[in-house]
């Protein structure tokens, strides 16, 4: 079953060209990796998904349901707020720099939008929120505030948020990018569980070891395109494109 | 006048100054957030109004304006108020003038956030409205605490104007006293009620800080 499509997806600021004609689907239980240099595109991508950001055109659809289609004069078309709201609700996003909300408690930030927006009971909030928090070994740290954990805690915090939520598909936009280098590792062990349970993700990284690890399928982007795709052995071990590999050249040792 | 009358007099004034401070607080502390979002608004006639009257409320003296206020109905439009439209007149001068103040006080600390926290009750699917009030306003109130405190020290001292449209305050009874006296033991006296006046306001607002400090 296809989480999510994304058809001929363009975007442009002040008539600088970001992303070209991107399309990409995402099956269920599918881990994509998405790489390549800064300013290729990847987080406008993710930021187009989420729809943090208005593509100009192309079609989002998410579990068949249409987000943004293409109107007759080539230019996106979003659906109704209320359409918009719950197609929302499929996906999660867990940011570089986390966005926790400092003025809430560990668990007030992950329980917070179970009761306030799916209108849950506390008690089950509360369950699910003890729930994820064991799940990212940080059952200790129910009543702390954000500005008490480290940074890798905080990231583990965030997509416990996003996981209460119960997405359909989860997107990381360069996880560990804000991390110190010792404190990557404890994210990486996260969503290598989170693929190993065959959630289905899409993640921006520069790890790439790491994405030849978990992803089962890597796109490569540069200059807002999909320069190359497929399998991680291929497009990582053996990329065809000159332009992958130079860019890889700068991961090896 | 004996020191202990002259005490209970000046604490009679002492209630209407407080009675002005109190409304002019509970009134113009929303007003202004409504003035802020007005000031923030997408629409570029309201934005320019709000922004005309924030320019006239700040460019202007408090004084002139409360008689204005007070005047104006009679002045301009041919109205006569009763007398007890003083104390009115003198609310309404303060609240509209301190909404103001108010409003770009919000408006700094509500531009002073991250947009990642918007962003964050979005992809967790907050409405705006509940974002606003319990992921955005929360983080404004206590980065703008230490302005507002500023603000409501001087509205203290600027209770004190109401003597112009002649509402019985504090800062009129000591005029007045201190003229039939010839002496200037009340203004002294109402001097030191308005340092403890404040005292109190600081001690407050501190408090409130200290509440607020929970989370960094």
């Amino acid at each position: 079953m296809k989480i999510l499509e994304i058809k001929h997806l363009s975007k442009s600021f002040d008539g600088l060209t970001v992303l070209k004609d991107i399309s990409l689907s995402v099956e269920e239980g599918q881990v994509i990796g998405i790489i390549g240099p800064s300013g290729s595109g990847k987080s406008t991508l993710l930021r187009c998904a989420t729809m943090l950001e208005t593509m100009d055109s192309g079609e989002l659809i998410y579990l068949g349901e249409h987000a943004v289609t293409t109107g007759d004069n080539g230019q996106a078309v979003y659906a109704p707020p209320a359409k918009l709201q719950e197609i929302q609700r499929y996906f999660g996003l867990v940011f570089q720099n986390f966005n926790l909300f400092p003025h809430f408690s560990v668990i007030k930030n992950i329980t917070d939008a179970l009761i306030t927006v799916q209108k849950k009971d506390k008690g089950e909030a509360l369950a699910i929120g003890r729930e994820l928090l064991e799940k990212m070994g940080l059952a200790d740290k129910e009543n702390a505030y954000p500005y008490q954990l480290s940074g890798g805690q905080q990231q583990r915090v965030s997509i416990a948020r996003a996981l209460a939520l119960n997405p359909k598909i989860l997107f990381f936009d360069e996880p560990t990018s804000a991390l110190d280098p010792e404190l990557t590792g404890e994210i990486l062990k996260v969503i290598r569980q989170l693929a190993a349970e065959r959630m289905t993700m899409v993640i921006v990284t520069h790890e790439m070891s790491f994405a030849r690890d978990v992803a089962d399928h890597i796109i490569f982007m540069n200059d807002g395109v999909i320069v190359e795709e497929g399998p991680p052995e291929i497009v990582i071990n053996n990329p065809q494109n000159e332009r992958t590999r130079a860019f890889l050249k700068r991961f090896e040792n | 006048m004996p020191l202990s009358l002259l005490i209970q007099k000046l604490s009679e004034g002492l209630l209407v100054s407080i009675a002005i401070f109190t409304l002019t607080l509970i009134f113009s502390l929303p007003l202004g957030l409504l003035v802020a979002f007005g000031r923030m608004a997408k629409n570029p006639i309201l934005r320019n109004i709000v922004k005309f009257y924030i320019s006239i409320m700040r460019g202007t003296p408090l004084m002139l304006q409360l008689m204005v206020v007070y005047f104006g109905p009679y002045y301009i439009f041919g109205i006569r108020l009763s007398h007890g439209y003083r104390f009115i007149a003198a609310i309404i001068g303060f609240v509209l003038n301190y909404a103001a103040y108010f409003a770009e006080i919000y408006r700094g600390g509500i531009e002073s956030m991250p947009l990642g926290q918007y962003e964050a009750a979005k992809l967790l699917g907050y409405s705006k409205t509940q974002t606003f009030f319990r992921i955005i306003l929360p983080q404004v109130i206590k980065r703008i605490l230490p302005a507002v405190t500023n603000e409501v020290i001087t509205l203290v001292k600027d209770t004190s104007l109401a003597f112009v449209i002649s509402v019985m305050e504090m800062f009129a009874l000591a005029k007045a006293i201190a003229a039939a006296q010839t002496n200037m033991m009340p203004f002294i006296v109402a001097g030191v009620f308005y340092y403890i006046f404040n005292y109190v306001v600081a001690f407050a607002s501190e408090a409130l800080e200290k509440r607020f400090s929970y989370y960094q």
